[in-house]
């Protein structure tokens, strides 16, 4: 019964992640981009988190936690690139090229 | 009496993973209904979250009662994501609004625009 409803939670959100591809895909401005490719890695976390369940092993949960680091990283790394240009500078606004 | 409270939480933990699922796919239909970027943050950033925190909390219980393991590292990512995706979100705005992506057409109010013509007259004049 269980893994029923965990199989069609599975298929549901393969196809949120399909949708988020086509806001990626066709997205007129590079924040659109941005903000897909957030929730693409959100739904892939919860989608891991569903597989620990099916499979009943703790194996991947530091999975989770990386891919919740990485996607905040992502996203505060592109953020920061089209608002000034740059990835790391000095904190005063302007870029150490 | 046992195999019925496991029936229940079965149930309870199934539903929860569901109703997860279910609110990150009426998320995505934001993502691709709304107008402009800032609105489809309103759709991505909350309601993708709640999803998040729905199926780990789900995966959480079900660990803790028919596992019997108590995953602090789950605790951890639930905590995470709770701090993490709104203050995304807002960077994303945020940075959307300063490199020039315009409103909706059908937008009628915009506080940010006086906000940051003040701000940069006063760079402007500081420079000179």
């Amino acid at each position: 019964m269980l893994s029923t409803l965990l199989i069609a939670s599975l298929a549901i959100l393969a196809i949120a992640v399909l949708g988020c591809m086509y806001r990626l895909l066709a997205g007129p401005s590079v924040p659109d981009r941005i903000a897909a490719l957030d929730t693409i890695g959100v739904i892939l976390l919860s989608m891991i988190a569903i597989l620990c369940m099916l499979l009943k092993t703790s194996a991947y949960f530091e999975i989770i936690l990386v891919i919740g680091i990485l996607t905040f990283i992502g996203t505060t790394a592109f953020a920061r690139y089209i608002e000034r240009g740059v990835v790391l500078d000095d904190g005063d606004g302007k870029s150490n090229r | 009496m046992m195999e019925t409270v496991s029936l229940i939480g079965e149930w309870a933990i199934g539903l929860l993973v569901l109703a997860g699922a279910i609110i990150a796919a009426l998320s995505v239909f934001g993502l691709i209904r709304f107008e402009d970027v800032y609105l489809r943050a309103h759709a991505a950033t909350k309601s993708a979250t709640l999803s998040v925190m729905f199926i780990l909390t789900a995966a959480f219980l079900y660990f803790a009662f028919y596992l019997g393991e108590i995953s602090i590292k789950l605790l951890l990512g639930i905590v995470f994501v709770f701090l993490t995706g709104p203050v995304a979100g807002h960077l994303n705005g945020r940075a959307a609004y300063r490199s020039g992506v315009s409103l909706w057409s059908g937008s009628v109010h915009d506080d940010m625009k006086a906000a940051l013509k003040k701000e940069r007259e006063g760079v402007r004049k500081k420079s000179k």
